[in-house]
C-alpha cells in the first residue's frame, strides 16, 4: 500500500487552495460572475389554465422557442387563479418574485405602483392589430397612455345551456329577457333541471354574474366622477326583489356554495340546465365525447349552445374576466421580460395560444375578431366578441384601485346573496351601500 | 504543597470563561439561543404587526402613521362584528364538544382490549392528516350537489331534498364546526389519555371498596385529578380554534355572505385580497386581547388547581 506522506497532503491541499483563491480572484479582477449566473432568465407566474392543452403547449412549444430565439432562460409557472393575489402581495412587500405576473381584471389599478409602464409594448401591439378595445384600455391603462398591465385576454362568461332541455320546456332560443328566463327556468326546475349560478366568494362567475344582471337593472355603484356612490336606487332594489324570486323559482339554491368549478361539474353531471361560464363546459365535453353523454346517448357536445346573459330595463351586459401580464418594478430582468412580451406578442407567437384555446380566450385586439377560428365552430362563435362588450366593475366610474377593493371584498355579489338567505331587498342593498361608501369615501 | 499549586496562577481558567462559574451568567448564555429565536420570530413580527396596524399601509405603498384609525374603522366595520361573533361561536361549541367527546374516547381507550394499540395509533388520524388535505375531502362530502351525505340520507328516506350543506349560513357554520371537532377531538382524546394514565388505579379500588359507584368515583377521584391536563389541552386548543385559517379558507373562503368568515380569514381576505395590509394587520391584532384574557383567565385557573 502506498503511504501517503503528510507533506504531500499538505501540498495538495495547499495547490487546491491556490487555485481556488487564484479563480475568484481572477472573477474578481473582472469584475463578472462566471458564466453561468450570466444567463438571464424570466420568471412568470401565469394561472393555470382552464384549457389544459394550452398549457401543454405553453411548456412544451412556446417556451423552448422563447429560450432560443432571445437567449434566456424562461421559467414558466402555474397557480390555481385564487392564488395569484396573493403571490403578488408577497413578491412586492418582499422586493422579489416572478418577474411577470398574470393580473385578473383591475389589480392592475391595486398594484399600479408596483409595476412598470409597458405602454410602449401597448402601442406597438395596439397599432399593428387594428386597436386595443376600450374594456381592456379601461381596465390596462390609467387613460394617459400608460399601461399597468400588457393586455392579455378575456375570457369571456356566456350562459352554456341544454338546448333539447329549454326546448322540452317550450323556448326554443335562450330566453333574451330576465322575466321569460324566470319563466323558462320555473319549468326547468319543476322538472329538477334548475339553471345554476355560483354567489359564493369566487372569482369568476360570481361577479360575472351579479355585475352585469345588477347594470341590466339600471343600477350602478358609483357615479362617472367616480366618487358619488349611487348604490341605492329603485333599479338596483328591483334587481335584489327579483333575484329573490328568481332564486326560488328557477335555481339551483347550492349555488350559495359554489365555487368557479362547481357550477361545470354540475353541468356536465347533467343536474343543472343553464349556467354563466366561460367555454370550459363546451370545450371539456368535446375532449371526452364518450364520457359526457345526453340521456339518448348523444354526445353531450351537441346538445350544449352559448347565449349572453339576458336584457333587463336598463340594458344588456357582460363582465369577462379580463387578463393581463404586468412587469414588476421589483424584477431585476425588467428587459428580458420586455423583450419576452414583445416577442410573446408577435402574430405568430400568439397564434399559437389563440387556437389552442378554441375560442375560450378572446384577444384584446380587434384584428382577432374576424379570425377564421370563429367560424370554425358555430357554438364558440358568441365569444368573438367578448373584448368589444365588456364593463368593468366600478362602473359608471373608472375601473381603478376602488373598483378593485369593492370587487375583492364581493360586495356586490354578497348584496345578493343575504338577499336570498331573507334578508329584505331593501337591507341588503343599504348594507352594500354603506360598505360601498366607506371604500369610495376614503 | 498541592494546594498551592491547584489554586496557583498557572491552573486558573480563563476570567470570560469564569465567568460563566456564576449562575446568573450561565442562565443567561443558556437563555441566550432561545431568547433570540423567540425574539426574531416571535416578538419582532409581533412589534412590526403592531407598527403596520397604526399605519395606512396598502401593497407597494409604505403610508403614514394614522395612529388607531384602522381599529375605528374595523369597530364600524359589519362584517368585522359578524366575524367576532363567528370566531367565539365557532370556538365555543367547537371546545365543548371536543372536550365531552375526547374525555369519553380516553376513557374508553383507558380500558383493556384485544387491539388497543392499533385503535389508538387510528384514532390519532383526523391529526396527522394535512388539514387542507381533509378539508377536501369534506368538501366533496358537503358538496351542494354530489354531497355523499345527502345521498345516503336520501337512499335511506330521512331527506327527500338536498340538504345545502354549505349554502345555508347557519348549516355552513355547521359544517365547519363539525369538521373542527372531527379534527380536533384526537389531540383531547390522546392527551386526556395520557393523564387517566398517571391517575393510580389504587385510588379508584379504595374508593370502590368505600362503596363509591363508577359515575361518583368518575366525578370524586377522575375529573378533580384530571382537571390540571384537561386545563392546559383546553387552553391549546382555544388558541388554536380561535385562530384557525385553513379549514374555512379550503372550504368555504368565508362565505356565504360572511356567515363563516373568522378572524384570520377576514384579515387575510382584506389584506392580502384587497391589498389593504394596515386594515388587515388591525383584524389580526383585535384577536389578541380577546385570547390575552382568555389565556390569563385560564393560566391563573390552572395556578389555583394545582397549587389547592
Amino acid at each position: 500500500m502506498a503511504k501517503t506522506k503528510r507533506r504531500s497532503v499538505l501540498k495538495l491541499a495547499g495547490g487546491t487552495a491556490a487555485v481556488s483563491l487564484g479563480g475568484l480572484a481572477g472573477i474578481l479582477a473582472t469584475g463578472r460572475t462566471p458564466a453561468y449566473a450570466q444567463q438571464r432568465t424570466v420568471h412568470w407566474l401565469k394561472w393555470v389554465d382552464f384549457v389544459p392543452a394550452t398549457d401543454q403547449m405553453f411548456r412544451r412549444e412556446l417556451m423552448p422557442e422563447a429560450e432560443k430565439a432571445l437567449g434566456v432562460k424562461m421559467n414558466l409557472e402555474t397557480v390555481n387563479g385564487n392564488d395569484l393575489q396573493p403571490r403578488i402581495t408577497a413578491g412586492i412587500q418582499s422586493g422579489a418574485g416572478p418577474d411577470l405576473i398574470m393580473s385578473f381584471n383591475s389589480y392592475t389599478h391595486l398594484y399600479a405602483n408596483s409595476v412598470v409602464d409597458v405602454g410602449a409594448i401597448a402601442e406597438e401591439v395596439g397599432k399593428r392589430e387594428g386597436g386595443i378595445y376600450k374594456y381592456a384600455q379601461a381596465i390596462c391603462s390609467d387613460g394617459k397612455g400608460v399601461y399597468m398591465g400588457m393586455p392579455w385576454a378575456v375570457i369571456g362568461g356566456m350562459i352554456a345551456y341544454r338546448k333539447s332541455w329549454l326546448a322540452e320546456v317550450g323556448a326554443n332560443k335562450f330566453p333574451e329577457t330576465w322575466e321569460e328566463y324566470r319563466d323558462v327556468g320555473k319549468k326547468l326546475k319543476a322538472k329538477g333541471r334548475p339553471f345554476g349560478q355560483t354567489l359564493g366568494h369566487t372569482f369568476g362567475d360570481a361577479p360575472g354574474f351579479t355585475y352585469p344582471y345588477l347594470w341590466s337593472w339600471g343600477g350602478k355603484e358609483v357615479e362617472a366622477d367616480g366618487k358619488t356612490v349611487v348604490l341605492n336606487t329603485k333599479g338596483t332594489v328591483d334587481s335584489v326583489k327579483f333575484m329573490q324570486g328568481l332564486w326560488k323559482d328557477a335555481m339551483d339554491e347550492g349555488g350559495l356554495a359554489w365555487d368557479d368549478t362547481n357550477n361545470n361539474r354540475a353541468f356536465l353531471s347533467q343536474t343543472i340546465s343553464a349556467t354563466l361560464n366561460g367555454a370550459s363546459i363546451y370545450i371539456e365535453s368535446l375532449r371526452r365525447p364518450e364520457q359526457y353523454k345526453t340521456a339518448d346517448g348523444k354526445p353531450l357536445n351537441t346538445d350544449i349552445l352559448h347565449a349572453p346573459l339576458p336584457k333587463g330595463p336598463g340594458g344588456q351586459y357582460g363582465f369577462h374576466l379580463l387578463q393581463s401580464n404586468m412587469l414588476m418594478k421589483y424584477s431585476k430582468n425588467q428587459d428580458a421580460a420586455k423583450e419576452f412580451l414583445k416577442w410573446l406578442h408577435q402574430e405568430a407567437n400568439y397564434r399559437k395560444f389563440f387556437e389552442s384555446q378554441k375560442g375560450f380566450a378572446t384577444p384584446c385586439t380587434v384584428k382577432w375578431e374576424s379570425d377564421k377560428l370563429w367560424d370554425v365552430d358555430p357554438v364558440m362563435t358568441p365569444y368573438k366578441v367578448a373584448a368589444k362588450l365588456g364593463q368593468a366593475p366600478g362602473f359608471a366610474g373608472p375601473p381603478n384601485a376602488k373598483a378593485q377593493e369593492g370587487l375583492s371584498k364581493y360586495i356586490i355579489t354578497d348584496m345578493y346573496a343575504k338577499a336570498v338567505q331573507g334578508m329584505p331587498a331593501e337591507d341588503a342593498v343599504k348594507w352594500a351601500e354603506g360598505e360601498l361608501k366607506k371604500i369610495y369615501g376614503a | 504543597m498541592a494546594v498551592t499549586a491547584v489554586s496557583g496562577v498557572g491552573a486558573r481558567p480563563v476570567p470570560r470563561l469564569r465567568r460563566l462559574e456564576d449562575e446568573r451568567w450561565l442562565a443567561m448564555a443558556l437563555l441566550l439561543p432561545t431568547a433570540v429565536l423567540l425574539g426574531l420570530f416571535i416578538a419582532y413580527p409581533f412589534f412590526e404587526g403592531v407598527l403596520l396596524s397604526l399605519k395606512s399601509t396598502r401593497v407597494g405603498q409604505p403610508g403614514e402613521f394614522i395612529g388607531l384609525k384602522n381599529f375605528e374603522k374595523i369597530w364600524n366595520d359589519s362584517i368585522f362584528r359578524t366575524t367576532v361573533w363567528n370566531t367565539f361561536w365557532y370556538t365555543g361549541v367547537t371546545t365543548v364538544f371536543k372536550l365531552a367527546l375526547g374525555l369519553w374516547l380516553a376513557i374508553l381507550l383507558n380500558r383493556h382490549f384485544r387491539g388497543k394499540a392499533l385503535i389508538r395509533a387510528f384514532i390519532l388520524l383526523p391529526f396527522i392528516i394535512p388539514t387542507v388535505l381533509s378539508t377536501f375531502a369534506w368538501k366533496w362530502m358537503f358538496d351542494p350537489t354530489f354531497s355523499v351525505i345527502n345521498w345516503t340520507l336520501f337512499q335511506l328516506g330521512i331527506i327527500t331534498q338536498r340538504i345545502n350543506w354549505l349554502g345555508d349560513p347557519d348549516l355552513a357554520m355547521t359544517s365547519i364546526i363539525i369538521i373542527n371537532i372531527w379534527r380536533g377531538v384526537p389531540f383531547f382524546a390522546i392527551t386526556l389519555l395520557a393523564g387517566l394514565q398517571t391517575i393510580s388505579p389504587e385510588l379508584h379500588e379504595a374508593a370502590a371498596i368505600d362503596g363509591a359507584r363508577p359515575w361518583q368515583r368518575f366525578w370524586h377521584v377522575t375529573w378533580p385529578l384530571l382537571m390540571p391536563v384537561t386545563l392546559v389541552v383546553v387552553l391549546f386548543s382555544v388558541i388554536q380554534t380561535f385562530a384557525d385559517f385553513q379549514l374555512v379558507y379550503v372550504m368555504t373562503g368565508g362565505g356565504p355572505a360572511n356567515a363563516t368568515h373568522l378572524f384570520a380569514t377576514y384579515a387575510y381576505q382584506l389584506g392580502i385580497g384587497t391589498g389593504l395590509l394596515s386594515e388587515g394587520a388591525a383584524i389580526s391584532l383585535a384577536m389578541f386581547p380577546f385570547l390575552f384574557i382568555i389565556v390569563v383567565v385560564q393560566l391563573l385557573y390552572i395556578r389555583r388547581v394545582e397549587t389547592r
